[in-house]
């Protein structure tokens, strides 16, 4: 990140005259900011404050990873977003969104899904990362991706009404290097016992205050501005208004590094997370045996769980019950004959199927492995991915 | 008494109070009251063995209980004790599960 031979031109000196004038920020940190590269992960309730105010800013290399397309259900709180933008990828919505804003940054998309697989490639052409996700197993990836990469990892988290952050495996100029995720909780909880976002809620504003105050500590350990919230973990309530700033330590058990490392590359951690063992496997059929039914005319039952706005998009013509409706039309799913579920890729109508099955005895469906998205890579390439 | 501050995810199991009027001399004797009075605290703040999982913090203060005396850390009249929580965020628990 050498910043000694950043050049602005008129245009930028003027956009970013506001940051140029405060005495403790300078021309300095702004170049500063315009020779970073930022890789945000999650383009979602947090990543929206964050990638806005970093493209604003003027932080010059912006990475953004996420998989998503932009959801109805995604407007509540995810402002980079609007509703012209639902059924697109989160990318690409939010480098338009960005580049309008910016358009003197670089923004990088990566629509693909953060995997042990990808994480390092991805993270060594990048200085600081912000973790905006939404997961444990990709918490902790983020995590020991950061520290065996030695990049910073601005940390930030929310539920319902509560908001963590923190910035970890900082290395200050000192050259001590400070905690990481591992060191404030060592394991995550067991699956089903903290429930998630998408059961418990959380309120649209708190990833606002939180994404912002995450994309302050990004801007603060580039530009080397003030006291970067290392060795420090900062919650906020926003029910009672309270907030508390602990503090944080280094653990020698830490496996990554502690005193004595057993982690020294990244592992499997859905299995971390012990997610692998809870699912039950439900009956599956691959997009060619479904193919097969179909031009031979085997009577079955065909439904898609998808949601309306997917179903516009693209669909193979089954029965559009969304999955969060199975229940209260179990009455239209035949009992008797083959009944196959498909959504996008499987897993939603995996778990459309483990519904039926729990809680009306179903004992005839088949899950459509891969989903539409299998069923078009291999049986209709012509029909339209999302 | 040490006031107890419980987590936004944790309040439904403590009639929705926010706050905790406790009479102890340690940590330990603080969970064992709360999850006396609220006894469906006790799956999340205590694990098989009786201890508290990593997935929860305690804080004394301004300081996590292990890096003081763990369980037997002292509390005194006036003393915050923070559980906090892991929270993952965002969307489902389950990583694939949107796509």
């Amino acid at each position: 990140m050498n910043h000694e031979n950043v050049q602005f031109s008129k245009a930028e000196l003027a956009r970013y005259n506001r940051h140029i004038i405060i005495k403790e920020f300078g021309l300095d940190a702004q170049k500063k900011l315009k020779a970073a590269k930022v890789l945000v992960i999650g383009s979602g309730g947090l990543g929206s404050p964050v990638l806005l105010y970093l493209a604003a800013a003027g932080v010059g290399t912006i990475g953004i990873v996420d998989c998503d397309v932009v959801d109805d259900s995604n407007l509540q709180r995810q402002v980079l977003f609007g509703v012209q933008e639902v059924g697109q990828p989160k990318v690409e919505a939010a480098k338009r969104r960005l580049q309008s804003l910016n358009p003197f940054i670089d923004i990088h998309v990566h629509n693909l899904q953060f995997t042990s697989k990808n994480a390092l490639d991805l993270i060594k052409e990048y200085d600081v990362v912000a973790d905006g996700t939404d997961n444990f197993p990709t918490r902790y990836l983020v995590n020991d991706a950061c520290v065996l990469s030695g990049k910073p990892n601005v940390y930030a988290s929310i539920f319902q009404f509560e908001g963590q952050v923190s910035v970890f495996n900082y290395r200050n100029s000192q050259g001590e290097l400070g905690p990481n995720y591992r060191d404030l909780y060592a394991a995550p909880p067991p699956p089903g016992l903290v429930p998630s976002c998408a059961e418990g809620g959380v309120l649209g504003v708190l990833p606002g205050v939180i994404g912002s105050l995450q994309a302050l500590e990004v801007i603060k350990v580039i530009t080397g501005v003030g006291d970067v919230l290392s060795g420090r973990f900062f919650i906020f309530d926003a029910l009672t208004f309270e907030t508390k700033t602990f503090n944080l330590k280094r653990n020698p058990a830490n496996p990554l590094n502690g005193s004595n490392p057993t982690i020294r590359e990244l592992i499997d951690y859905e299995e971390f997370c012990n997610l692998k063992t809870v699912e039950r496997p439900v009956k599956e059929i691959s997009v060619r045996e479904l193919y097969d039914w179909q031009v031979r005319g085997e009577d079955f039952q065909f439904i898609d769980v998808r949601e309306p706005h997917e179903y516009d998009i693209v669909n193979l013509g089954a029965q559009l019950i969304p999955l969060g409706t199975v229940s209260e039309h179990a009455d239209k799913i035949d009992q008797k004959k083959k009944v196959v579920i498909h959504c996008k890729t499987g897993s939603r109508s995996a778990k459309a199927i483990r519904e039926l099955e729990d809680k009306f005895g179903f004992k005839n469906l088949y899950n459509l492995k891969a989903g539409i998205f299998g069923y078009i890579d291999e049986i209709q390439p012509e029909l339209k991915k999302y | 008494m040490a006031t107890v501050i419980i987590p936004t995810p944790l309040r439904k199991f403590t009639n929705n109070t926010s706050k905790l009027v406790v009479q102890a001399n340690t940590v330990s004797d603080i969970v064992q009251k709360i999850t006396a009075d609220f006894p469906e605290l006790k799956k999340h703040l205590l694990d098989a063995n009786g201890k508290v999982p990593s997935f929860i913090n305690i804080f004394v203060d301004d300081d996590d209980i292990r890096n003081l005396q763990q369980e037997q850390t002292a509390v005194k009249e006036n003393t915050i004790v923070s559980i906090v929580p892991a929270i993952a965020g965002g969307s489902p628990f389950y990583p694939h599960y949107s796509v």
